[in-house]
């Protein structure tokens, strides 16, 4: 069964990317990668109490989010939201754990409201007005594949366009070590049923078993082993126009999630 | 373009496990004898006044031989409810009739196995100490981890995620795996939430001032805050085959929303709940008044129960005969959604319309048609409503097949 959509915006915000123009140069190959930490910019879209209360990732999650948006030209209170993480707010985390473990036991109210799994997805719609229905998924180091398959089944059964958007963010120490996600890491994908004068590609995809596509580059090969969101960068290097058009993605078990992409002339 | 209907599922097999019973018979039971599984809070050292819907047995529940590394309160209590009314076999026979490949794993929660890592910290140095080698962060605390075992113990190979919307996590694992058989990625799902108590939970919600400090009273005049359950709750979603038993379960409609408003309060006059409720009627292609009985969302805390009593008589009127089963299980959180569709599809099979207990005087200033005692009558849809922090609503349109 082969679910495709058309890719009209995209977003992307990572070490040493940060924008989808920065990214599309280097896995095209006509820049050089020079990874450094990312400068996540201030969630201006949220209203002044919300943006006090939000951690490094729902910045993260929300700049790609608009970055895709906008590369869409569409509105973005009317898109169904598909995000997908493998661990929500790792920090806020810690946190919790931290001041479970103390003595006292004192936890804040925003502490336990932020650590709801479906965080970006809430600060998303409050910043956005967008009411419509939104999933928040998990799958481990296939997040993004899962959600990219449920994007895609949205847009086949809904016929309208769908907003994905795909997020993670190192967990500090102690749980860095048990769970080593390497670097922030956003990115975000408008997906249309129909082709439109923003339209970057026409996907198709199929549930396959076979190898996941790697990185020539080493240092971009490090980010997509280290950032489950970051499994996503062999699509966007075939996105980009600088690799080969078919981009299997991990997914679950050995499997890929194949991705076959054509660029919109 | 029109959006692509999907189509009536069968519940071919379903169960619950909850603080009010371990299984179908044992929770049925309790539902008709009105016996309620909330106790004073016992849990784990916690010193919060409140009371929780535990389940009896969990920690007691071995996994599967080989799978150590799932170990944890979550996934006991996943092993303890898949175990239960057959469904274990069920899902294997169907991944024989499907292939693997084509039965989906989409299953709820909020919290996951975080319990275990909540102990972890517990064990470390506070200062700079790594986490004891014994703890397993994917096995437990990842939100993946009950699906990941779950995948294993069933044998089961196809698209699978766990489905994280806080408290209407599980009822939304049932829209997603709705699209993907439509979609026909898949040809089945085992869909449900499972949802563990642990601290994180309990001292949350006594911060945020929404913890009664008896059993919780959804719907009463003095309601004062909610209960925490937790729960395991499965069902096995397939096509409707071309002969049913009249009595036969469907999922006929899923509706969802989001608030827009408030990470963790609802819309004040309930719009985001009211969409949910009119696009899972308007799905399952019914008027409201053919809804016999509503399973609130009712996690008793003064702003929910006002923003769903709106959302409910906008929809469907002051008349329709409603309750929160969540007086009798406590609040199960990301597994509510599941455990409440599958008590539906019990009261359905059983023509019962389950009082909600805990609750003595109904708040008549929420103008809805609350039930404080069971009522017997014949039953062929129910809208079971399920709305989580991050202002994620789905709400579920269950039915008889005859």
């Amino acid at each position: 069964m082969s679910l495709g959509a058309y890719v009209d915006g995209i977003g992307v915000l990572g070490p040493g990317m940060p924008d989808w123009g920065a990214a599309a140069r280097i896995l095209s190959g006509s820049g050089e990668y020079r990874p450094t930490a990312s400068e996540l910019p201030a969630p201006s879209i949220l209203p002044v109490a919300e943006r006090r209360r939000t951690g490094r990732v729902v910045r993260l999650a929300l700049a790609v989010a608009m970055e895709a948006v906008q590369g869409a030209a569409l509105d973005p209170a009317q898109l169904p939201g598909v995000f997908t993480s493998s661990g929500g707010d790792g920090a806020n985390c810690h946190e919790i754990c931290s001041a479970l473990a103390a003595p006292q036991r004192e936890l804040s109210p925003t502490r336990f409201t932020n650590s709801v799994h479906n965080l970006v997805a809430g600060y998303w719609s409050i910043a956005v007005g967008a009411m419509r229905a939104s999933q928040t998924l998990c799958a481990y180091d296939a997040s993004f594949a899962a959600g990219l398959l449920e994007a895609l089944v949205g847009v086949a059964i809904e016929r309208e366009p769908v907003l994905l958007v795909a997020y993670d963010a190192p967990y500090p120490p102690p749980l860095h070590a048990t769970r080593p996600i390497a670097a922030e890491f956003g990115v975000a994908l408008v997906l249309t049923p129909g082709r439109s004068a923003r339209s970057v590609a026409r996907i198709e995809t199929v549930v396959a078993a076979e190898p996941a596509a790697t990185l020539d580059d080493a240092r971009l090969e490090a980010l997509r082993c280290g950032v489950p969101a970051a499994r996503s960068l062999p699509l966007l290097a075939a996105l980009a126009g600088g690799s080969p058009q078919v981009a299997p993605l991990e997914y679950l078990d050995a499997g890929t999630l194949r991705v076959q992409v054509q660029l919109c002339g | 373009m029109d959006r692509i209907p999907c189509a009536p599922l069968v519940l071919a097999a379903f169960t619950a496990t909850s603080g009010v019973g371990v299984g179908n018979a044992a929770t049925l039971a309790s539902l008709r004898s009105r016996r309620g599984g909330l106790r004073p809070c016992d849990f784990d050292g916690v010193d919060v006044p409140t009371w929780i819907g535990a389940v009896d047995g969990v920690d007691a529940q071995p996994l599967r031989p080989g799978c150590a590394r799932y170990d944890c309160r979550n996934n006991r209590l996943a092993e303890l409810a898949l175990g239960q009314d057959g469904l274990l076999e069920r899902v294997r026979a169907a991944a024989g009739r499907h292939g693997a490949q084509r039965v989906g794993v989409f299953v709820g929660t909020s919290t996951s196995g975080i319990l275990e890592t909540e102990r972890a910290y517990r064990r470390r140095d506070p200062r700079d100490g790594p986490l004891p080698a014994d703890f397993d962060y994917r096995g437990t605390h990842n939100a993946f981890s009950t699906v990941d075992y779950l995948r294993r113990r069933c044998g089961l190979a196809g698209p699978a995620a766990t489905v994280c919307a806080a408290c209407a996590s599980s009822a939304k694992a049932f829209a997603v795996a709705r699209r993907m058989i439509a979609a026909d990625v898949i040809d089945a799902a085992l869909v449900g939430g499972v949802d563990s108590l642990c601290l994180t939970t309990l001292y949350g919600f006594h911060s945020l001032q929404l913890l009664a400090p008896g059993p919780c009273r959804p719907f009463d005049a003095a309601r004062d805050g909610l209960s925490v359950g937790e729960a395991g709750a499965f069902a096995l979603l397939e096509r409707v085959p071309p002969s049913l038993d009249p009595d036969a379960v469907l999922l006929l409609g899923a509706g969802e929303s989001s608030d827009a408003h408030h990470l963790s309060t609802p819309h004040p006059d309930g719009l985001g709940a009211r969409m949910a409720i009119e696009r899972a009627l308007d799905d399952a292609r019914l008027d409201a008044g053919a809804i016999d009985y509503v399973n609130l969302h009712g996690t008793g805390t003064p702003s929910n129960d006002r923003a769903e009593s709106l959302a409910v008589r906008a929809t469907c009127g002051a008349a329709v005969p409603c309750s929160s089963t969540k007086g009798a299980t406590g609040h199960a959180l990301g597994a509510a959604g599941a455990l409440e569709a599958v008590l539906s599809a019990l009261c359905l099979g059983a023509g019962l319309l389950p009082a909600g207990l805990g609750t003595t005087r109904v708040d008549a200033s929420l103008g809805v048609n609350y039930l404080t005692d069971n009522r017997a009558a014949p039953l062929r849809r129910i809208l079971s409503n399920s709305f989580g922090f991050g202002g994620a609503n789905c709400c579920l349109v269950l039915g008889t097949a005859g």
